[in-house]
């Protein structure tokens, strides 16, 4: 991990206690993001990743047990107290949820929200946070900003419920953002609409930002450097282009491939993934994918494949029969 | 009446559909005046933005919702006309499935029950008849009946627990299936298995598919022709292919723009932002994307553009379209 990372997750472990026995949520996950750096955490529902993101927030359910070291800013976050943690989040370290009413309180207007959240953490009088939400407002795109002050976020739309809750994320000016699927449980112009107000917030303001999805079109576009999860891990880290055009790991090949394609005719059967990811409690001695890769062979299926970086120092994946970029299948 | 297939008898042919129903006292204009046909063997793909109306009308279609005015004509018989024994006769022609597999279905039961239910209300009598026809629909829909019908639908993936909703659609062995948003909630890779099954199970059962959905992706992979819904209004019909490289609506072209393309090369466009669908309640007068559309004017407000013609079964409901007729 390089030493001006603004964040760095260092053998980050999250397990959680179930009736069916422990589930190992995140397993050793090393990342690093630099400060003004957009990384996109890349997998489908049970991978990890937003475990993940809870981790890195301190925010996990009371059952998981973490291991590893978070660092952010310079600080272990689990050395900080209740107090310490609550000013860094509202402040240097703030996060969208898929579900804006995860971080809205439905009975304060919106005013209220933004108001105390600007006075609590920026220390601003009265007229002067107000001024500021109004800004902030008008900044992500709400129209009428002093009429939607008085209003409660049930009177909103889901896409102007995601605009409010990245205002009050935006507003105390975080070092970090990030953000767990912001747009999924969004309309298709509403997806791009927000999605393009991340990215020119997040130039605008130099901040660094955290983008977890599970579609692989949104951090096309949108990052600097993807890390694809699998199982627990990440199994492909590396700069957006050479993870779409030199990507080494089967598993992000297939990802890919499984995409309906914009340009292909209808009718075009779609390479599909077979079978289904592995039951996080009953863990696979070698690599998660092999039951379900066209590549794996013996060695796959006993041995778990190290997260390396045998080409270049910042492409790093998980396989002992790595994609060559010539012979890859063309998706 | 527009013949949007341009074949003499569709299997389903939906004539002037409205819909509408009331919340709190106020009316939801939920599909308004909608006619569009699908021919025997072909899949329509039914797109739009939550709130447009297109899981409505496939519900309308399935007489589940009853329309204000307007016509259902499946096989040439008006389903808007018919009641009791005679509809649900046609009802097992015409097959439904959800977006959400698992609250579709009772958790109680065991699979095998669930598959062969539609049987039983279908009056097939021998229990031994009916074992067999759950078991070559699982067989088919990819799922072993030794190691699926005896258990609960809580013990299922949800790709898995699609594959036992899409058994259980089959069983009555359907001519037309309306699929509401089939793959929406699976991950990638579950989604393009599901994909793949329906197609093999469209050209194994001979069935004629209305394929609703949100993502123009998906719809695209699936669809013979594409129809696109705003707000309760048909926008623009057209073959799936003619209809995404040449968009005719405005609203078309919006929701292209709008897919996450998977290539890093590709920029996402600096985009004015379009806003929001208004309310169902208070559509707007004339076209009712007008509110947030780059061409409209005065003629937008106040007349309600109707379906015409721009290229060989392509038609659109725009005074300004972005391509027109030669």
């Amino acid at each position: 991990m390089t030493a001006s990372a603004l964040l760095s997750v260092e053998g980050v472990a999250v397990d959680l206690a179930t009736p069916r026995g422990n589930l190992r949520a995140v397993d050793h996950v090393d990342l690093a993001i630099g400060a003004g750096r957009t990384l996109g955490i890349v997998g489908e529902s049970g991978c990890g990743k937003t475990m993940l993101s809870r981790a890195i927030l301190q925010l996990l359910p009371k059952k998981a047990k973490l291991s590893g070291r978070v660092m952010f800013d310079g600080q272990n976050l689990a050395s900080l107290d209740r107090e310490a943690l609550r000013k860094l989040r509202g402040r240097s370290l703030a996060v969208v949820f898929q579900d804006p009413m995860t971080s809205l309180n439905p009975v304060l207007t919106i005013g209220t929200q933004l108001i105390e959240t600007l006075q609590e953490h920026l220390e601003l009088d009265g007229p002067a946070a107000r001024k500021r939400s109004v800004e902030l407002l008008a900044a992500v795109g709400i129209p009428a900003p002093e009429q939607r002050l008085t209003q409660y976020p049930h009177q909103l739309s889901g896409g102007m419920r995601q605009r409010v809750a990245i205002a009050i994320a935006l507003s105390c000016e975080p070092k970090l953002l990030i953000a767990d699927e912001p747009t999924t449980a969004l309309d298709v112009t509403i997806q791009a609409q927000i999605l393009d107000l991340l990215a020119r917030e997040q130039r605008r303001r130099h901040m660094a930002m955290i983008l977890i999805t599970h579609d692989l079109g949104v951090v096309a576009g949108r990052t600097d450097e993807v890390a694809v999860m699998y199982a627990g891990r990440v199994v492909e880290r590396a700069p957006t282009p050479d993870l779409f055009k030199k990507m080494r790991m089967p598993y992000t090949e297939a990802l890919l491939a499984a995409l309906p394609k914009i340009d292909a005719a209808p009718h075009t059967p779609l390479p599909a993934i077979s079978g289904r990811p592995p039951d996080p409690t009953r863990p696979i001695a070698g690599c998660s994918f092999s039951p379900r890769c066209r590549y794996a062979d013996d060695r796959c299926k006993r041995e778990k494949p190290p997260l390396a970086a045998p080409e270049s120092p910042d492409h790093q994946y998980a396989c002992f029969h790595p994609i060559h970029a010539e012979a890859r299948v063309r998706a | 009446m527009l013949d949007v297939t341009q074949t003499k008898t569709p299997l389903l042919d939906v004539q002037n559909l409205v819909v509408e129903y009331s919340v709190g006292g106020r009316t939801i204009h939920a599909v308004s005046d909608v006619s569009l046909q699908v021919a025997r063997g072909e899949t329509l793909g039914l797109v739009g933005e939550s709130g447009c109306g297109k899981s409505t009308l496939g519900r309308a279609v399935l007489q589940l919702r009853k329309a204000v005015s307007g016509h259902v004509l499946f096989d040439g018989q008006d389903l808007t006309a018919m009641q009791g024994e005679a509809l649900r006769k046609m009802r097992r022609r015409v097959q439904l499935i959800f977006q959400d597999p698992i609250a579709s279905l009772n958790p109680r039961r065991r699979i095998g029950d669930i598959i062969a239910e539609p049987l039983v209300i279908s009056g097939v009598k021998d229990p031994e008849k009916r074992k067999q026809l759950v078991s070559d629909v699982l067989t088919a829909v990819g799922l072993d009946p030794a190691l699926v019908t005896g258990r609960l639908p809580h013990e299922f993936s949800g790709g898995q627990f699609q594959r036992i909703c899409i058994a259980r659609a089959l069983v009555l062995n359907p001519d037309f299936v309306i699929c509401d948003e089939p793959v929406s909630a699976l991950d990638v890779s579950i989604r393009a298995q599901i994909l793949n099954l329906l197609e093999e199970m469209k050209a194994r059962y001979g069935l004629t598919l209305l394929f609703i959905a949100h993502d123009l992706a998906v719809v695209k992979a699936v669809s013979d022709r594409v129809a696109v819904m705003y707000l309760g209004r048909l926008c623009e019909v057209g073959p799936s292919e003619q209809l995404f490289a040449h968009p005719a609506h405005p609203y078309t072209a919006l929701l292209i723009e709008a897919i996450p393309v998977p290539d890093p090369d590709v920029r996402p466009a600096e985009r004015v932002p379009a806003g929001e669908p208004p309310s169902p309640m208070a559509p707007p007068s004339g076209c009712r994307f007008r509110t947030r559309c780059p061409r409209a004017d005065a003629r937008c407000a106040a007349e309600v553009p109707e379906l015409r013609a721009v290229a060989p079964q392509q038609f659109v409901a725009c005074h300004h379209p972005l391509i027109e007729a030669a």
